[in-house]
């Protein structure tokens, strides 16, 4: 194997390896705070890798595609991976039952994020999503003595293999036209022939990607999942698993010219209004904060689709900007969340009355969720203005004016209930004490990782520029 | 520099409020009211030290009195660019004056939670006067949507919820998404005004000065300006955008009333003068007669809601739209008399507007109530409040010696040239203005008393207050000339920018 490859593959490597690694720890001997040391550990050095595989790029292999997009997902990945290993540390202290193993399933749906990033070949598109998913079935089920966290776990087992079925039977039809498993060969030949089976193969395909981003009409799993998974399982779904199948489409569509025709233009625009409308819509009447930021996904990936729409110009640029501040934002929201549910056993404290009047308790951590607020309302002064501006230029610049109206109107309507939880947090503070984080949460790694990202989040707002740097490299 | 630091004073000042909060509410207070001071005192000071009768040179560039750039995001052209004008150091003066009146009024008004409110407060100011400053769309956009945040803030959290189901959390939410959404108009306007610049030259700038001489399409170029000009007018606010206004005004707190009436609808003005104008004359021009129809419909719409009012500070808010539309008529009539009206009726409405929602407070602080039915014959029981009262209620319908009258009169003057019939509709106007002035007056100072006992009257700092807006209102309505000095400038530039058209007819 060449020596840049060897680069390349490392950050690979390293998170596999740290999954075997911690899977042997554990069965030697169960120490929690070792496991995720080690947890940590591998992914920082996966992390480090990933800067020295910066300067190799772009390495191509016959299974996986090492380009920027790939590299910017893989950081993405890779960062929000070792979020979740830190703030699981402090979810499961007073998890009453085996913590150890949540790790492995991490780090495994960590690799299947990579692997389904890089992917240009449809064997290891196949393996990366079912190496992501499978492991969140396990994440999301964790706490089985749970009924809502097995309730989601088999609920996303179900539906994500009926999309996985789906997906498999795409890639036989195009298979079955081309002869091919590349998928730039196998595009090509489509360019010339695209044929009524074709056309239902990248039909069939598309169907199983919109499922695992909960495009509308594929995102009834979304809001039970988001609500019954525990904390850091759903954060790892909102944030590095979205990522990787987004990255995934984004690679699809722009360096393929067969699937920029104007068919596949107007089933996103379709797509991308109706999970826009209906992600922010149905968010109204919610009062569980998880359920919100599940709708909410749903609208930001609706917002995200004119990428793809537009497929041009600023288009890749802007993907990976949103991107970033999608996965920042979501971060810091879900933080703050497994932060105050952290402190005792069951059912995490999703319920926005448990927030109310959090303010006058825990001042900084209501800052960070009032900021992880507006990023999503994509107020400036916050990372997430620059992402929707991003989103705005990409529509204007392409005259894409429904797609346009789209996003204003579904910002002026999402803006009412990302206020509503944030007015919660101010409110006067009820007599009963209810959930709260530990006394000295800003001490520990997760406190600080959570302070971090919302640091972040304020800063890239305001200075913007090497977000941006970050996200030209973008083909 | 010192522009910077305009914007930077309040901005650390409102952190330290709510930091030094813990050394007790006094310290706060004082706090907020030094940085306030501070601002007032950087922006009189600038107000003797610099020209501001500098001339267009050669017509081509705008002339600042003060300015910086910096690169900030350079992949978009986009840069830190403050400028200052005539025009913008008399907002800003006015804004740090309210700024000091809003922390005097909610000296007793605030008692829970001093430090955050400080901070809040401080901070809309941060966000008003990065307005008044940015000649970089980009920046102004940011500044624009900046100070909504706070002033959200103040209204959900220390606002006050109605009897009939009127809570403030509504009130605040509908005015944030007003806002925010023709916000998010303007926001696609200025991208694609940036991208039509972008187009015929292959570079991208969100610079004024460069945008200004984009060349658009007439089918673009209108739309652009209505992009621009419904953000605006959602702010000053025009009639059938007005919605978030009397419930906002009714259910803030004092200061946010001040800073609402005072400044926050002076923003939009200021935007339409400074921006949709300027950058889209042709279109614009086209508008006009629709924008002042517009005005027209919300001198009576405001005239009349108002006179049906029961709550004192919602029948305020409604004489507001009323004011505004004279101020929107005087925008679009293209006549530099009728723009330098503008400004000082911006200023004269500030006054009056901030004068009549202190008082209010100071009547809840007393009465506990807003009802104007559960006023009445407060004359002879409040000391010299409804002295006040009545000279503020005259200022606003306007009676000479006081600035209103001045501005209403040069707007009214300026515009007849261009539109007389539109002057002579809104003339009539201020007969409705003098009757809903009359029966606020006499529901709530006159008739019989609800009681005899002597209320308290008014504290040296209430005082101090409204004999401040007062002499203001009396300097700006017997001696403007200084304030129309300033401001010269800036309005014929507006002026020459907006109506190419007319001045080489009259050079003909």
């Amino acid at each position: 194997m060449p020596f840049a490859e060897m680069i390349a593959y490392l950050p690979l490597i390293l998170v596999a390896a740290t999954a075997i690694a911690v899977m042997l720890g554990i069965a030697w001997r169960r120490e929690h705070a070792v496991t995720v040391a080690a947890t940590v550990l591998g992914l920082v050095l996966a992390l480090i890798a990933q800067a020295f595989a910066w300067r190799v790029i772009p390495v191509h292999t016959v299974l996986l595609n090492f380009d920027g997009l790939a590299l910017l997902a893989g950081l993405l990945i890779l960062g929000s991976t070792l979020a979740c290993a830190i703030l699981s540390h402090a979810y499961l202290e007073s998890f009453h039952g085996a913590r150890e193993e949540f790790y492995v399933l991490l780090l495994c749906a960590a690799a299947g994020g990579l692997v389904l990033a890089a992917s240009q070949h449809l064997a290891s598109l196949f393996i990366g999503l079912e190496l992501l998913s499978m492991p969140l079935y396990g994440m999301l089920a964790y706490a089985f003595h749970e009924r809502r966290s097995l309730e989601a776990g088999i609920k996303y087992l179900i539906l994500s293999a009926a999309a996985s079925a789906f997906l498999l039977f795409g890639m036989a039809l195009l298979y079955a036209q081309t002869g091919e498993l590349r998928i730039d060969v196998l595009m090509a030949n489509l360019d010339q022939n695209v044929g009524i089976w074709g056309l239902a193969g990248v039909g069939m395909m598309l169907v199983g990607l919109a499922f695992k981003l909960s495009v509308v009409p594929f995102h009834l799993w979304t809001p039970d999942v988001y609500e019954g998974g525990p904390g850091p399982a759903t954060t790892f779904l909102a944030t590095a698993s979205k990522v990787a199948v987004f990255a995934l489409l984004i690679r699809l569509m722009l360096s393929v010219p067969a699937l920029q025709g104007d068919w596949l233009r107007a089933v996103f625009t379709w797509l991308a209004l109706a999970s826009m409308l209906v992600g922010n819509l149905l968010a109204l009447t919610q009062s569980n904060l998880k359920r919100i930021l599940g709708y909410s996904s749903i609208a930001h990936f609706g917002y995200l689709l004119i990428v793809l729409v537009v497929a041009d110009g600023l288009a890749a640029e802007a993907g990976g900007v949103y991107l970033i501040t999608y996965v920042l934002a979501t971060l810091a929201a879900f933080g703050v969340v497994i932060l105050v549910s952290s402190t005792a056993g069951g059912d995490d404290a999703a319920a926005l009355h448990h927030y109310r009047g959090l303010f006058w308790r825990r001042p900084y951590l209501t800052a960070v969720l009032t900021v992880a607020m507006l990023s999503l309302a994509g107020i400036p002064a916050t990372v997430g203005f620059i992402g929707k501006f991003y989103l705005i230029a990409l529509g204007v610049e392409a005259e894409r004016w429904w797609l346009v109206g789209g996003i204003l109107l579904g910002s002026a309507i999402g803006l009412y209930y990302y206020l509503r939880v944030m007015v919660t947090l101010f409110l006067a503070q009820p007599g009963m004490r209810r959930r709260d984080a530990s006394n000295d949460w800003g001490m520990r790694a997760g406190g600080l990782v959570v302070l971090g990202i919302s640091g972040l989040v304020i800063l890239l707002g305001l200075y913007p520029a090497p977000m941006i740097e970050l996200a030209r490299i973008l083909p | 520099m010192i522009l910077v630091w305009l914007i930077v004073i309040p901005l650390v000042g409102g952190l330290l409020c709510w930091q030094i909060e813990r050394l007790g509410g006094k310290a706060t207070r004082w706090v907020a009211l030094i940085t306030m001071l501070a601002e007032l005192l950087i922006s009189l000071g600038l107000w003797t030290q610099l020209d501001f009768h500098l001339p267009a040179l050669d017509g081509t560039q705008t002339q600042w009195a003060l300015e910086y750039q910096v690169a900030w995001i350079e992949r978009f052209g986009i840069s830190f660019h403050l400028a200052m004008d005539g025009l913008s150091l008399v907002l800003i003066a006015l804004t740090s004056f309210l700024g000091v009146l809003a922390v005097l009024c909610s000296w007793n008004e605030i008692v829970h939670r001093i430090g955050f409110f400080h901070l809040n407060l401080l901070w809309i100011l941060t966000g008003v006067i990065g307005v008044f400053l940015a000649i970089d769309l980009f920046l102004f956009f940011f500044f624009w949507e900046l100070m909504l945040v706070p002033m959200y803030f103040l209204i959900a959290l220390w606002g006050h919820s109605d009897s009939k189901g009127q809570t403030r959390i509504g009130a605040a939410t509908k005015f944030f998404i007003y806002t925010q959404a023709s916000g998010l108009l303007m926001l696609v306007s200025i991208l694609g005004l940036v991208f039509a610049h972008h187009a015929s030259t292959g570079e991208y700038s969100f610079s004024y000065q460069v945008l200004l001489d984009t060349t658009l399409s007439p089918t673009l170029s209108s739309w652009l300006m209505l992009g621009f000009f419904i953000a605006f007018a959602v702010k000053l606010p025009v009639v059938p955008l007005h919605g978030w206004l009397p419930d906002a005004h009714a259910q803030a707190p004092t200061a946010g009333s001040v800073d609402l009436a005072g400044i926050l609808l002076k923003t939009a003005a200021y935007g339409m003068m400074r921006f949709a104008l300027p950058l889209f004359p042709e279109a614009s021009q086209t508008f006009a007669p629709i924008a002042m129809g517009l005005g027209l419909l919300g001198i009576y719409y405001g005239a009349v809601l108002a006179c049906g009012q029961q709550n004192v500070k919602r029948f305020i808010a409604y004489t507001s739209i009323a004011h505004m539309g004279f101020v929107l008529i005087g925008i679009y009539s293209g006549s530099e008399l009728a723009l330098q009206g503008v400004v000082i009726l911006m200023l004269a409405h500030a006054f009056s507007a901030a004068g009549l929602f202190i008082l209010s407070g100071q009547l809840y602080e007393r009465l506990g109530t807003r009802e104007l039915g559960k006023m009445g014959g407060l004359w002879g029981r409040l000391g010299s409040l409804p002295g006040f009262w009545l000279f503020f209620i005259a200022a606003s319908l306007g009676i000479p010696v006081t600035a209103n009258f001045v501005g209403e009169f040069m707007v009214l003057f300026g515009t007849f040239t261009t539109a007389p019939w539109v002057v002579v509709i809104a003339s009539f106007g201020l007969v409705l203005a003098a009757v809903y002035s009359l029966i606020l007056m006499q529901r709530v100072h006159y008739g019989p008393p609800r009681g005899k006992t002597a209320l308290r009257g008014l504290d040296a700092r209430e005082f101090a207050m409204m004999l401040s807006i007062v002499a203001l209102l009396l300097w700006l309505g017997v001696y403007p000339q200084p304030l129309i000095d300033t401001t010269e400038s800036s309005m014929s530039e507006v002026q020459r920018l907006f109506a190419p058209s007319d001045t080489m007819q009259e050079a003909d």
